[in-house]
């Protein structure tokens, strides 16, 4: 299907003349218009959520590909002892940039979120937790771990990958089916910028003959059709976009909470980017309406 | 400038019209009649493309129509004039803007021509009703309101298709008065009817020829008109 995109320099043209000849309203305009902001409205939570993942995916990413832990479960008695003794290893490991054991207030807020604020840590036999930073080259786990397993016997190091992956593998995936819902999403508006075309020219089939009577050639007759379902398609995408902005302006920020749903809005220049989907509904709405328009005209002739 | 040699059209596995042959020179004033179901609206669809032949050849200002696509052909119609029985308005756009609908189809809807449809609509009697919808007007005033689309874009061949159908005989007359006219400025004119009397009265006035539709094929009538 070739797309005739010489139609967009008349969209923008001021014939009133030619775009009465195509009788105004019926429920296709409705159709068009609600059609094209619905599905822009979608298509922008789409793209939010897409690039949300994606986000996601960098962020999880690297934050727990540079870090991991080394937890300590010992005697109370011996915990002092080996805490320090496994500092000493991190400190003398190439790819550790600084190894330093949590303070108990530290540890406390980590447990607060499950047991409360009154937790008494002192209390419970809670592991000592030491947190790594690696340098961008990392570390030899495996050799790592031996030499933990050797000085420091109630050592255990936890450097995130198991954890990592498939979190990262969801949000990349997410992030995937974000952009396959875009698609869908289009393919729907054109299915249904289809139908609505098809329906106005079928139930115009008198006012197709009488411009074809006067003289009236095949790509005016389409250019009549195929302007008002591509404007109309634009405002209806433009006003759904505009609604779905709003609504993601509206999302609590990405505050102390720091979740995935609180940020799902847009950042930085992606708040350009909703902006794309009224001009895209409109080459959708325009290359379906042309589609449309040559096969009734055909069927027609 | 309208050339038939030896023009079948068959549809639904019948033939309706065969071995037509028919030259319409210019300035030339036809009437073509014969009997309801002979076949004289298909033949005047023929002559200006609205239907293709199924045999022989058919010739728009020295163009096969065959080897024409439907782009090609609606070009050549802004040089046929073409009014039905049944008028065929749009009914949403006013008189006025029907009769101007060739010129804003073919992009000529210029100040100057908006000058000439005023003038063209006074030459049909239509100047007070410029502004009504087409389901408003007497069958008369459709007529002459699809007369005047007809001839704005001044075609070389005017084809009319029982124009006088539909209105009294006062009427007929006036329609028939406006196609002269015409044919005396230079047009074509062919007119397809059963209404003998109007040949008769035309032919006090020009000199046309008579064609009758019989038997699927086209023949010169003979002299009881």
């Amino acid at each position: 299907m070739k797309l005739d995109l010489s139609v967009l320099s008349g969209l923008t043209r001021t014939d009133a003349a030619a775009d009465r000849v195509v009788p105004p309203a019926g429920f296709t305009v409705r159709l068009t218009l609600f059609t094209s902001a619905a599905m822009a409205f979608l298509a922008v939570f789409a793209l939010a959520l897409s690039l949300a993942s994606g986000r996601l995916a960098q962020s999880w990413g690297d934050q727990l590909a540079r870090s991991s832990t080394v937890r300590i479960s010992a005697a109370p008695e011996e915990m002092a002892a080996q805490t320090a003794a496994a500092l000493r290893v991190l400190e003398t490991t190439p790819g550790v940039a600084a190894a330093r054991a949590l303070s108990r207030e530290e540890q406390q807020a980590l447990l607060e979120p499950w047991f409360g604020p009154d937790l008494p840590v002192d209390t419970l036999p809670v592991p000592q937790l030491i947190d790594i930073s690696e340098t961008s080259e990392g570390y030899d786990s495996a050799g790592l771990r031996l030499r933990l397993s050797a000085e420091v016997p109630g050592a255990v190091l936890d450097d995130h990958t198991r954890w990592r992956r498939p979190l990262v593998a969801a949000a990349s995936r997410l992030r995937l089916l974000g952009w396959v819902s875009i698609g869908l999403i289009a393919a729907a508006t054109g299915a249904m910028i289809t139908l609505a075309a098809n329906a106005a020219l079928a139930a115009n089939a008198q006012v197709i003959a009488v411009l074809r009577l006067v003289g009236a050639t095949d790509a005016y007759i389409a250019g009549a059709f195929v302007r008002r379902f591509t404007l109309r398609a634009l405002l209806g995408a433009a006003v759904g976009t505009v609604l779905a902005m709003l609504g993601l302006l509206l999302m609590p920020g990405a505050g102390e909470a720091g979740g995935f749903l609180t940020g799902l809005g847009f950042q930085g220049w992606h708040w350009v980017l909703p902006l794309l989907v009224p001009p895209l509904a409109a080459l959708v709405a325009l290359g379906a309406t042309q589609a449309a328009a040559r096969r009734v005209l055909g069927d027609l002739a | 400038m309208i050339e038939l040699e030896n023009v079948a059209y068959s549809y639904g596995g019948g033939e309706l019209l065969t071995d037509i042959s028919l030259n319409l020179a210019p300035a030339s004033f036809h009437f073509l009649t014969g009997p309801s179901g002979a076949g004289k609206t298909t033949f005047m669809k023929l002559c200006y493309g609205a239907l293709r032949p199924t045999g022989g050849h058919l010739r728009l200002f020295e163009r096969d129509v065959t080897l024409m696509d439907r782009d090609a052909i609606a070009l050549c119609r802004r040089r046929i004039g073409v009014v039905h029985q049944d008028c065929q308005f749009l009914d949403h756009l006013s008189v006025a803007e029907n009769i101007a609908l060739p010129l804003v189809v073919s992009g000529q809807d210029s100040a100057d021509e908006q000058a000439n449809l005023r003038e063209l609509m006074g030459w049909v009697g239509l100047t007070g009703r410029a502004e009504a919808l087409p389901p408003e007007l007497s069958g008369g005033e459709r007529q002459r309101a699809a007369l005047a689309r007809a001839v704005i874009m001044s075609p070389d061949v005017i084809l009319a298709d029982e124009p006088t159908g539909n209105v009294d005989w006062e009427m007929s007359q006036r329609l028939l008065k406006l196609l002269v006219e015409l044919n005396r400025m230079g047009k074509t004119i062919m007119i397809a009817t059963h209404d003998l009397s109007l040949i008769r009265a035309a032919k006090q006035q020009v000199q046309a020829r008579v064609l009758r539709i019989s038997n699927r094929r086209l023949q010169l009538a003979g002299a009881d008109l």
